[in-house]
């Protein structure tokens, strides 16, 4: 069963994926991945899932945030 | 913005203030994984984090005058010898690996199997912490770092 809040997270998650693949600056890109990755972490704690919610939130929203701009430094901002 | 160092007081005062409190937090996950959400490498992750924003706002140089690489280094492999070190301990004593019950302490069974594990978290999260950060100082290193305002 899918409770009404689930269903807006996946709505909201579904929106973000698609607003993040669809934008050609990729640091904004690279911002929505990270919103992105906090309303995962919300899904996953609504599904009473907290261990897997608190690496998604450690690692998606933090970590891999700062290697992609790190990364983005490295070459175009742009995407063609 | 000289040497990729953020000069800004309010960001740096509330930086300096706040990244003990984000160490604190990451030990506090560490050390109570097995009772509530976390573990050791959600603690790691949390302590490295730390010292990513030391080295966003005070700059590579001075993270890297902190947190010299040899240490890194050290601390890679000190926190994989504690993994596998327990679980070849315990094959020395005759268990299969990492089956915590057969150390010869003076303890209940569960009691070395909980100390065993909080020792085997403590690992994980020394290798994982000195890994990100390792991560990010490569990814960080070159000068030429100008593409982000082109």
């Amino acid at each position: 069963m899918i409770y009404p809040l689930g269903l807006l997270l996946l709505l909201f998650l579904v929106i973000c994926a698609l607003i993040a693949v669809s934008l050609k600056d990729l640091l904004d890109s690279v911002i929505v991945l990270s919103v992105y990755s906090l309303i995962m972490a919300l899904t996953w704690l609504e599904m009473n899932a907290p261990d897997v919610a608190f690496t998604e939130a450690a690692v998606g929203a933090g970590v891999t945030t700062f290697l992609f701009v790190a990364a983005l430094s490295k070459t175009k901002r742009r995407e063609e | 913005m000289a040497n990729g160092e953020i000069t800004s007081i309010v960001i740096r005062t509330v930086s300096r203030i706040i990244i003990p409190f984000i160490q604190l937090f990451g030990l506090y996950t560490i050390i109570h994984g097995e009772a509530s959400p976390g573990g050791g490498f959600q603690g790691g992750v949390i302590l490295g984090t730390s010292i990513i924003l030391l080295t966003i706002v005070f700059g590579l140089e001075e993270a890297k005058r902190r947190i010299p690489r040899g240490l890194i280094l050290v601390f890679m492999s000190l926190g994989l010898l504690i993994y596998s070190g327990i679980g070849l301990l315990d094959m020395l004593f005759g268990g299969k690996y990492l089956e915590y019950t057969r150390l010869p302490l003076p303890l209940p069974a569960h009691e070395i199997s909980a100390l065993s594990i909080l020792c085997v978290e403590i690992g994980i999260g020394i290798t994982v912490m000195s890994v990100i950060i390792l991560l990010f100082f490569y990814s960080v290193r070159d000068e030429d770092a100008h593409g982000i305002n082109a």
